[in-house]
């Protein structure tokens, strides 16, 4: 779905990533880029490495071999919390929720890094810091509001059903406007119309905030709906790169799918 | 240079008790998962029931098959109070039931036996050997071989046997194990046992050496570093961790306490222990866990 | 709680965020500290301020402090003891060494020294977790106790390695009397409180739970490990210091080499889980736990086998029960007495239906 949207130049290079935990290779030798503003996915079958990709943009996983070039800068070693300064928020194929805080709590936490007051002045609550918390709540409120989820603000995340677990975590990205949004299996679990709320999200936050997205997703409609390009893994290996309609007809990536041995 | 060498060996055999102790954790730890605080409790427990019921006249041999019936009693208990209830919860929750298990355990042993301290006596003479000029304790010598064996008899369990791999089984995901039908109670209670009989024979060697007292449980906790250093999930790594740390807190006593007041070997196994994780933290031998998200 | 909550609609942040949102808990918190400062003054009795109310005080502000290490951040510690007698010591050497400082400011100070001693001893916690964390601070434990009942200079070279606290004395007042001991405590740990609400429901509180219960998550969203922990370790520590000073000099009057040992380590950990995990509220309610539960076994000890009750029976009726009682909450409720209590505020708040 490419409107006129003004997709700018790669803002973040993969290039040669390889990576194995012991003796099995999650990634070999995979290198894509993504574009400002655009919706990037990534798709493959089960155990493709998707995840274990989005985590090495992260700095969660750290490849053996490879770099990545973050807006200009090239690091072979991305550190989780580079990465988060830099602006890359994310969400979790298992949802990675605080248990033990409420909504609100886990979304407030998504701005910390915008938190100035340290901790001496939090614990008096005057003046500064008392500003800083209720600036930041207000924000909050903004991304609640957004996605809908007023209700079950102060509910304890762990007693919610998994869809809206998956708005809150959507949430807690967000709240850390993040430049580019990594979300790993955001509709996973979900019926029709979770699907299209979720959906419908994602292409908000693209539209409103002008947020990159890179997104692993495996049903194929919502792919195709909702994404400028695409990334084929299979096995740990790049087998597609490009637009939906190009990706869709790749002898390749359809026998990957279908399961015909390669 | 033989006093050192003394020294040394006096501290490898204590440390074989060491391991002896250890084992009992990494028994439990291994089986059901649980860091369980109250081995030490529970050594103490079957010492003082051991000697109590030897004091009353009983024979030594029918003593020990009695407090070995205690003790596999105390175990199915605790399974059916305590864990069976815990399940689910996180492993620190676990950790934290069984320090309250030792505190009631050790009430309750003192609250029936009495606090005063009682002497056991093995039938071992006192006597050192001597060997090459160097002086080794007899009582010592016979420790060791009978922790020893006792450990290889539970590693050959362990690691060859069907009922030792369903405790693998058990210890790394009780979930899954449940699954394939393996019964998680009767484990437990069996695993349980086994460490109370471990904790029975540690009871008797340390309560020969120390007197059977409240001191006992402090023993145990000396144990801790001995499952750091080795690990919590090796029963070699119990053994070449009680090696180590029963050497280390001899030798540094002995050379390094006078210099700065004695009493040295409280703390030293912790330091030891301490500077091991920071350069492994899962211990010379324990398993690496990575997580995935 | 016999009044409800309808019809409070909060409308702005700020009110819903206040610590007290139900005008009639801000009631219930002004008359309870009212009573506390005015009242109990008059009506208690030397035996009371003493045996009771002091340690319970006291207790509470190590248990805060246990609880800011232990429940918010997730780090277990078993050796708050430890700290307790770094704050001791430390304010102790300085009143007897540099007597110019005025005692409050000494407090602060140790409480500092014991949060410096808190963090050396933290930084194991970036590398290690869980148990082998608990054994790590076990070494803090041992070594603390070693070094300051074998190194002379900590306890002025006494030959029984025990040191005496004189009497207190600030702005210019003796605190002689248990009242004004007690009263000078109770603001202290009043304030600490405070400050220790604030802190865990801000940024610094959200980063210490997330800490805990999702570390490589919080890494993610850019809260850094390192300083996180390292800042529980040492607020906590700060609480635990003063609450050794204030043992030492509002309470015991003396420091024996066994009075921070590792029973005490414990003692702390269970006001936690009984009282409640990760709850300020929770802290008081374990200690006040802790006080009152030896004394109450004492009396209906007495009372029903009068004076023939053994002592010694009855030291390890304690242990039996607190055992007990430590296994039972943690089946039954682990997040401790302070959950109980919210859980009980719900239900009356949608009473009668059932949920």
């Amino acid at each position: 779905m490419s409107d006129e949207r003004n997709i700018g130049e790669a803002i973040l290079d993969v290039k040669n990533i390889s990576l194995s935990f012991g003796g099995v290779r999650a990634l070999t030798d995979v290198s894509f880029d993504v574009r400002e503003h655009e919706i990037r996915a990534i798709i493959g079958p089960n155990g493709a490495g998707k995840s274990s990709m989005l985590n090495v943009i992260n700095g969660v996983y750290h490849p053996q071999q490879g770099e990545i070039t973050l807006y200009g800068k090239t690091r072979k070693d991305m550190k989780t919390h580079y990465a988060a300064e830099s602006g890359i928020a994310r969400t979790f194929q298992n949802i990675a929720l605080f248990k033990g805080m409420s909504a609100l709590d886990n979304i407030m936490t998504g701005r910390n890094l915008m938190m100035k007051t340290n901790f001496l002045q939090q614990a008096f609550y005057l003046g500064k810091a008392k500003r800083e918390e209720l600036e930041h709540r207000a924000k909050v409120e903004d991304i609640i509001d957004f996605l809908e989820i007023q209700a079950i603000r102060k509910t304890p995340v762990g007693r919610l059903p998994y869809g809206l677990q998956k708005r809150v975590e959507l949430g807690r990205a967000l709240a850390a406007e993040p430049k580019i949004l990594l979300l790993d299996e955001p509709m996973a679990g979900m019926n029709t119309e979770e699907k299209e709320d979720m959906s419908r999200f994602v292409l908000d936050v693209n539209d409103e905030f002008g947020t990159t997205i890179v997104l692993i997703e495996h049903d194929m409609g919502v792919v195709m709906d909702l994404s400028d390009r695409v990334v084929v893994l299979d096995y740990g290996r790049k087998i597609g790169d490009g637009t939906p309609d190009e990706v869709r007809s790749n002898q390749n990536v359809i026998n990957a799918y279908l399961g015909v041995s390669h | 240079m033989e006093f050192f060498f003394e020294v040394l060996i006096a501290g490898l055999l204590s440390g074989v008790m060491y391991s002896l102790v250890a084992l009992g954790f990494v028994l439990i730890f291994k089986a059901s998962g649980v860091f369980n605080f109250a081995q030490g409790a529970m050594v103490l427990f079957a010492a003082l029931t051991f000697v109590s019921i030897h004091e009353m006249g009983v024979n030594f041999w029918l003593a020990l098959i009695i407090t070995m019936g205690v003790m596999v009693l105390l175990a199915m208990c605790i399974e059916k109070v305590v864990l069976r209830r815990l399940v689910n919860q996180p492993p620190i929750s676990l950790f934290m039931a069984t320090i309250g298990l030792s505190f009631f355990l050790e009430g309750l042993a003192q609250g029936i036996w009495g606090s005063a301290v009682h002497g056991l006596d093995l039938g071992i003479p006192d006597e050192p050997f001597d060997v090459a000029g160097m002086f080794i304790s007899q009582f010592d010598i016979f420790a060791a071989l009978m922790a020893g064996t006792l450990v290889l008899v539970l590693a050959i369990f362990f690691n060859k046997t069907r009922v030792g791999r369903a405790l693998r089984a058990v210890a790394d995901d009780h979930q899954a194990a449940l699954s394939v039908g393996i019964p998680l109670e009767k484990i437990w209670a069996l695993v349980w046992a086994v460490a109370g009989g471990v904790a029975l024979v540690a009871g008797l060697l340390w309560g020969a050496r120390l007197g059977v007292q409240f001191a006992l449980t402090l023993v145990a906790l000396k144990a801790l570093p001995v499952l750091i250093i080795g690990g919590f999930e090796s029963i070699t790594g119990a053994i070449i961790g009680g090696l180590i740390i029963g050497a280390g807190e001899k030798l540094a006593e002995v050379y390094i306490g006078p210099y700065v007041g004695g009493g040295i070997e409280g703390f030293f196994p912790y330091l030891l222990a301490l500077l091991v994780l920071l350069v492994r933290p899962q211990g010379l031998f324990g398993e690496i866990h990575i997580e995935r998200v | 709680m016999f009044y409800r909550e309808a019809g409070e609609f909060k409308t702005s942040y700020a009110a819903d965020k206040a610590i007290l949102p139900i005008r009639q808990d801000r009631w219930g918190i002004m008359i309870i500290l009212g009573f506390a400062f005015l009242v109990v003054p008059f009506i208690a009795s030397e035996y009371y301020f003493s045996a009771i109310l002091i340690p319970f005080l006291v207790l509470s502000l190590a248990a805060i402090g246990l609880n800011i290490l232990t429940g918010y951040a997730g780090q277990l510690s078993l050796g708050s003891a430890a700290f307790m007698a770094v704050g001791a010591y430390a304010a102790y050497n300085f009143q007897l060494r540099l007597p110019e400082i005025p005692l409050i400011i000494s407090f602060i100070l140790s409480g500092g020294i014991a949060a410096a001693v808190g963090m050396l001893f933290g930084i194991p916690s970036l590398r290690i977790k869980g148990f082998y964390l608990a054994v790590a601070t076990l070494a803090a434990q041992f070594f603390i106790e070693w070094l300051f009942t074998h190194v002379g200079w900590f306890f002025n070279n006494d030959a029984t390695g025990s040191i005496s606290l004189p009497v207190m004395v600030v702005f210019g007042m003796e605190l002689d009397t248990p009242v004004s001991r007690y009263l000078f405590t109770l603001s202290i740990v009043a304030v600490m409180a405070l400050l220790a609400k604030n802190m865990v429901r801000s940024a610094t509180g959200r980063a210490w739970m997330a800490v805990r219960d999702m570390d490589i998550a919080a890494e993610v969203i850019g809260i850094r490990m390192l300083n996180t922990k390292l800042l529980a370790f040492a607020v906590s520590s700060f609480y635990l210091g003063v609450a050794g000073a204030l043992w030492a000099y509002a309470y015991l009057g003396t420091v024996e080499p066994q009075t921070f040992d590792l029973s005490r380590s414990f003692q702390i950990l269970f006001m936690i889980i009984i009282g409640g995990v990760g709850s300020i509220l929770g802290s008081f309610i374990g200690a006040a736990f802790i006080v009152l539960l030896p004394i109450l076994l004492n009396v209906s000890a007495h009372a029903i086998l009068g004076d023939a009750f053994p002592s010694g029976l009855l030291s390890n009726l304690e242990l039996i029960i607190f055992g007990g009682l430590i296994i039972f909450f943690l089946v039954v409720e682990p997040q401790g007495i302070a959950r109980l209590w919210q859980i009980g505020k719900e239900k009356l708040r949608i009473w009668p239906f059932p949920h």
